[in-house]
């Protein structure tokens, strides 16, 4: 994809195809020899680990498709008949719910290592922010994935979300206050007064939609990479061949070791403790007439769901939680600061430490109820929330673009291989 | 083919405008179904209408019924709560408009203009925060809590503390005698 190839085919079947369709090629220059950074941690693996998550999401959602019901009145059977009766079923379902929630864990460490090592500088701003776009279309999916088992959670989750649109209303009443365009949209999403079958069938055939979406969006997330080549650690340009390693043997073995790791955990969960991230109450057919106690969405959009509760106002908290996913968009324009790596940047690295614990906070908030204190300390947990989501907001539209004005950067290291390797890079 | 450039507008200008022209309107036409079809369909429309019996329901009580698949609240308000919700000036109110499908769309929240006669309380069960079903009988305004988000409502339903938005809806309804009503 960049740079002169250096596929030469080795038979003669390799020739014919290689002037038909280079397919062998780009696998090569992409997969086998891409220069790579000798210089990539840990936490360079989660890209493969979240494209391995994809395909067992789309594997497993498949052969769930083929015994799921979309209907309200036999989707939650058909879900206890996978459980129970379908062949393998119960595991199939553990590993795509489950699924799910190490997609976005793996997701979220991929998005703070970006953060960290600056990696949406130039020249990866699209780069990045096809990673927004994937991120964006990953929540619709969970999102929809999550209303299909019809259970209280579900009904009463999709509800509250799809209600989020009817708060345009507002805007429309500054027109005409008889102008209901929110609630036009939301009967336009639900095909009913309220959430219904119809609403259920059309999330069944969108769920089964976006990930091969999500897919395509990945093979550019893949070729906006391979342009600029990877970032690094250290956060400076690859200045020549002594600063890379050829991606097959190094990456590949270290992403399969990494990979296998991740897999493990994900398999104790699986199958020692598959329903640790559920809900109970989604063991309870939907009922449109009780909503439960406490509504909560799955762990990994609870902080967003923090940030929506701590507005007391309708409007201003769904542009909040709109807002808060919107301005990732722009953080390539947002940070000043011409270092990448938070390496060379200590006091950028205390902010970003703050605001991964202002992350898990939200996350901890957002599943409290709403009139909770925290830890009984009677410190409201809503002030809180206020107080971590300006926190989120104010590292984005105040940390990020006025604290290169005050930093002082450590100096940067000459390349990649004097850092590594230090003086053997000299030969 | 050479590239030809002329200042008057040609032949090939015009088909350049009328295709796309033609082509942005059939594209525009044909979107179309694919949109509407996600509205609601006719069968959802036509489930209009129900009868409720409130024979049974004493002062202090509510009852659900269920309307356009969503709950609806009749409910018998005591002397008290008709005294508390009428002592409340319109302009103490979050949303000053009345809601209430039976009257104009200007009418302000007046306790009278919630409901058709004092002692029945009839709304959408539905919070206007969020869409969750609020709890009678609880919150500060002795009317309605929300435990999804925390709104509340007064013995008229109308919001009292946000984040909701708007006072719970009042259907269009009539006394067919003085214990059945007929809602939408």
């Amino acid at each position: 994809m960049s740079g002169p190839s250096t596929y030469e085919p080795q038979s003669g079947f390799t020739r014919w195809l290689d002037t038909r369709l280079p397919i062998l090629r780009l696998a090569h220059d992409t997969m086998t020899t891409f220069p790579t950074p000798r210089n990539l941690n840990f936490w360079y693996a989660f890209g493969a680990i979240l494209t391995a998550m994809l395909g067992i999401q789309i594997v497993t959602g498949i052969v769930l498709a083929m015994h799921y019901v979309p209907n309200s009145t036999m989707a939650f059977d058909s879900v206890e008949n996978i459980m129970r009766d379908v062949n393998y079923g119960w595991l199939l379902r553990y590993m795509h719910a489950n699924g799910a929630s190490f997609f976005f864990l793996a997701v979220y460490v991929h998005i703070f290592r970006g953060l960290y090592y600056g990696s949406y500088k130039a020249p990866r701003e699209v780069l990045w922010i096809l990673g927004v776009i994937i991120y964006v279309l990953m929540i619709i999916t969970a999102f929809m994935g999550y209303v299909l088992p019809w259970g209280q959670m579900s009904f009463w989750a999709a509800t509250v979300i799809t209600n989020l649109f009817s708060s345009f209303d507002q805007l429309s009443h500054l027109v005409n206050p008889h102008w209901n365009v929110g609630t036009t949209i939301a009967y336009w999403i639900w095909g009913d007064f309220g959430v219904s079958n119809a609403t259920l069938n059309r999330f069944f055939s969108l769920h089964n939609l976006l990930p091969f979406v999500i897919a395509g969006v990945v093979g550019l997330h893949i070729w906006a990479l391979h342009v600029p080549g990877n970032n690094n650690p250290l956060g400076i340009d690859v200045k020549g061949p002594q600063d890379t390693v050829p991606f097959h043997p190094y990456y590949t073995v270290k992403d399969l070791w990494i990979l296998s790791m991740f897999l493990i955990v994900y398999a104790v969960v699986v199958f020692y403790l598959p329903d640790i991230l559920g809900n109970p109450d989604n063991y309870t057919p939907a009922n449109p007439l009780v909503t439960p106690p406490d509504i909560v969405p799955d762990w990994y959009l609870l902080p967003f769901y923090a940030m929506l509760r701590s507005i007391p106002q309708k409007l201003f908290g769904v542009l909040t939680l709109f807002g808060a996913l919107a301005i990732l968009v722009f953080i390539p324009w947002l940070d000043r600061s011409y270092v990448r790596s938070a390496r060379f940047r200590p006091v950028f690295k205390i902010f970003f430490w703050v605001f991964v614990v202002n992350a898990l906070l939200l996350g901890y908030l957002g599943s409290q109820s709403v009139d909770a204190t925290f830890f009984g300390t009677g410190i409201p947990d809503v002030l809180l929330a206020r107080c971590a989501t300006a926190y989120y907001y104010a590292f984005f539209l105040l940390i990020m673009p006025f604290l290169p004005l005050f930093e002082t950067t450590r100096p940067l290291p000459a390349t990649i291989a004097t850092a590594v390797l230090g003086n053997k890079a000299a030969e | 083919m050479a590239n030809v450039t002329s200042a008057e507008p040609n032949r090939r200008d015009f088909l350049y405008i009328a295709t796309g022209a033609v082509g942005a309107v059939g594209v525009a036409l044909t979107a179309w179904p694919f949109v509407a079809q996600m509205n609601p369909t006719a069968s959802a429309l036509a489930l209009g209408s129900i009868e409720a019996d409130i024979t049974t329901i004493q002062p202090g009580q509510q009852v659900i019924f269920t309307w356009r698949s969503h709950p609806l609240f009749v409910r018998r308000r005591t002397p008290k709560e008709i005294a508390e919700a009428r002592s409340v000036p319109v302009s103490a109110l979050i949303d000053p408009i009345a809601r209430n499908a039976n009257l104009d769309d200007n009418a302000p929240a007046t306790d009278q203009n919630r409901e058709t006669k004092p002692e029945w309380l009839v709304v959408v069960g539905v919070c206007t925060h969020l869409g969750c079903i609020p709890t009678a009988f609880e919150g500060n305004y002795g009317g309605y809590l929300c435990h999804c988000h925390g709104s509340q409502y007064d013995t008229a339903g109308r919001v009292r503390r946000g984040p909701a938005p708007q006072n719970l809806a009042v259907p269009p309804y009539t006394f067919l005698t003085n214990t059945r009503i007929k809602i939408g």
